[in-house]
């Protein structure tokens, strides 16, 4: 481990490649130390306000990435990466663009490998079992994923979500029997009350702000234990984007939440644990508050403070 | 485009650009041409021109048919089987060429959509192996590059094959090879192309991550297509299909040489309805053709009427079209 460096290094130096990068899995005993430094206030010139629900009750391990590389033909997009995915905290990739987080993202549930490039080495265990081993479909339902753009399909609100919950392509399930189901997954994204008499009018009408939710919900419906984001806020209005905030940090109890972000204000905002990655190496992975405070790491002290990114 | 030379800036600014500063109410396109290049301007005063000619080209016909069509059509012409008569009066309507060309529509589409759509979704979605999707690819582009008249030609030969007799009419073991199973299946691939390619479109248009999201909540591909999709490029299907349904009621050359182009049904046999859509018959565009001067009828009243119908047929397929883009744009679409 790198010795912490009490003066942050020159501003404009560009990351330096043969600095190691710390590949090793904060150790968990890490966690009791982090609570005393959340009280303390960010430095690395992070002065929006942190976000008022606190310190997540509990963490319950549910994801473990082991050393998992992902390759594009001949292009290393992420380099052996390893760190936990927690349920009860919100994990957060932050990174410059094309430094690999979405790559990493869509490797924990299998995406990557509708590309037919991508090759995978490593481990990425969801409850202790290699996803390797869990059917694709079967998979992507423990692990739901909410997009860059709001897509819902273009159907009404309530076939959004009922298409989640029905069999492979069937029409066959009753409405009534969905019903309950569609309403409760609507209420965890925080929609219901707003589209509540509204559930027959097409979703690609709704605002966008609206239809981001109405994808959160949608992957929810199936049940997930992680839900990966992959920049969800990114083509919403500020206001939109606190709401799907607050969202995100409510939901961090249920499931284990991971999102990718550019915004590292976000990040700061409503995640627990933040990984810096870089050019596919993951360079730090600490709590939020000691990543943005007190980052052991040059690069990721540079990145934070907006040398570079 | 030299933002160094000295001119005020109104003068730069493009019409189509509203530029940051004020401006007084905006102008329209025409006016605001006034301070173009003169190339451009006068190479708008060109696209009007022409824009203008094609659409008093296309009034003109729509309107001198539908004045002819007017004036000779009777509806009885529509439901009375042509006669052998030497004046118009004698002659009958063309009810045969009306239902035979509904027949070779329908069925011309019935195997042309499927197929079609089929070839789309595995040319877009899945296209593996990539040398036989683009031996496909170009397969049906050589196909909507082929006249109809070859394809005809073609069609005989396969349809005067003995295995394929039953098809049509056979007579002391020759096989007539005419009949509206033939032409129905030759004008399936005219009508192909278009909806393969309307098809693509549809499919290629609708974003990566739409797919992605159903794949993201563990739908499988198949599912996807089905539900999502099709259901999505549903609008461009129809347009496809429309398409090729114009081309298959507009074709002539295969309904001569592989339809037989009689004046009446000529069923063969006695199963209905098999027993006429193994016999020969004709369409309108047949009859069309029959009737103009340069036919054998020569009753160029009635190649009016029936020319009025065609177009009838064509605008109803248009106007359906339309109908289903707008309904699809009521459901709204995805920000790029």
């Amino acid at each position: 481990m790198e010795s912490l460096t009490p003066v942050p290094p020159p501003i404009r130096r560009l990351p330096l490649v043969e600095t190691p990068p710390a590949r090793e899995v904060a150790p968990p005993a890490a966690k009791e130390g982090e609570a005393g430094a959340a009280q303390s206030p960010a430095s690395g010139g992070f002065t929006a306000a942190r976000r008022s629900i606190g310190a997540p009750q509990f963490s319950i391990r549910r994801m473990e990435i082991d050393g998992v590389s992902v390759s594009y033909a001949d292009r290393e997009a992420v380099k052996s990466v390893s760190m936990p995915v927690r349920q009860g905290e919100v994990l957060s990739l932050i990174g410059p663009s094309g430094c690999g987080k979405t790559t990493l993202l869509r490797s924990l549930n299998r995406l990557t490998e509708l590309t037919r490039t991508a090759t995978l080495t490593g481990r990425i265990l969801l409850d202790d079992v290699d996803i390797r081993l869990i059917e694709p479909t079967l998979l992507r339902r423990r692990v739901t994923m909410v997009f860059q753009q709001p897509n819902p399909f273009p159907m009404s609100v309530f076939d959004n979500i009922a298409y989640v919950l029905r069999e492979q392509g069937s029409r066959r399930v009753r409405r009534k029997t969905l019903e309950p189901k569609v309403h409760s997954a609507l209420q965890r994204a925080g929609l219901f009350e707003e589209v509540k008499d509204n559930l027959d009018h097409p979703a690609l009408r709704l605002s966008g702000g609206q239809q981001q939710r109405l994808c959160i919900a949608r992957a929810l419906a199936a049940e997930p234990e992680v839900l990966l984001l992959d920049e969800p806020c990114s083509a919403l209005d500020p206001q939109s984007t606190q709401v799907i905030e607050d969202l995100i940090v409510k939901l961090r109890d249920d499931v284990a939440v991971v999102i990718v972000t550019h915004n590292l204000q976000q990040a700061y905002r409503i995640a627990d644990h933040v990984a810096f990655m870089y050019l596919g190496e993951l360079v730090e992975y600490a709590s939020a508050t000691a990543l943005f405070g007190s980052p052991r790491e040059p690069r990721t002290q540079e990145y934070v403070s907006g040398a570079f990114g | 485009m030299d933002s160094s030379v000295v001119t005020p800036p109104a003068q730069e600014a493009p019409p189509a650009a509203p530029s940051q500063q004020p401006q007084p109410p905006r102008k329209g396109a025409v006016e605001g041409s006034a301070t173009w290049r003169l190339s451009d301007r006068i190479g708008l005063a060109t696209c009007w021109a022409l824009g203008l000619l094609f659409c008093a080209i296309a009034v003109a016909i729509v309107v001198y048919l539908l004045l002819q069509g007017i004036k000779y059509l009777k509806p009885s012409m529509l439901v009375t089987p042509a006669s052998g008569g030497f004046s118009q009066a004698e002659s009958g309507g063309f009810s045969d060429a009306f239902i035979g060309t509904l027949i070779v529509a329908v069925m011309g589409i019935s195997l042309a959509l499927p197929a079609g759509v089929g070839i789309a979704v595995w040319l877009v979605e899945y296209g593996r192996p990539a040398a036989l999707a683009r031996i496909t690819e170009s397969t049906i582009e050589a196909i909507a590059g082929i006249p109809s008249i070859v394809l005809a030609l073609f069609g005989t030969v396969i349809f005067s094959s003995t295995a394929l007799g039953f098809l049509s009419r056979t007579s002391e073991g020759v096989v007539f090879g005419r009949s509206f199973f033939a032409a129905a299946a030759m004008l399936s691939l005219v009508a192909l192309p278009l909806v393969v390619a309307s098809t693509r479109e549809g499919l290629s248009a609708i974003p990566q991550h739409v797919r992605e999201a159903s794949y993201a909540v563990g739908k499988t591909k198949i599912a996807t297509v089905r539900r999502i999709l099709l259901p999505t490029a549903r609008p461009q299907v129809a347009t496809g299909a429309m398409l090729g349904l114009g081309r298959i009621i507009g074709d002539t050359a295969i309904i001569v040489v592989l339809l037989g182009a009689t004046q009446n049904f000529a069923p063969v046999g006695s199963a209905f309805p098999l027993n006429y859509l193994r016999g020969a018959g004709t369409t309108l565009t047949n009859f069309v053709y029959e009737a103009s001067p340069t036919g054998n009828l020569n009753q160029p009243q009635k190649a009016y009427a029936a020319a009025f119908v065609l177009l009838l047929m064509v605008l109803a397929l248009n106007a359906a079209v339309d109908i289903v883009h707008r309904r699809a744009r009521k459901a709204g679409t995805w920000s790029h």
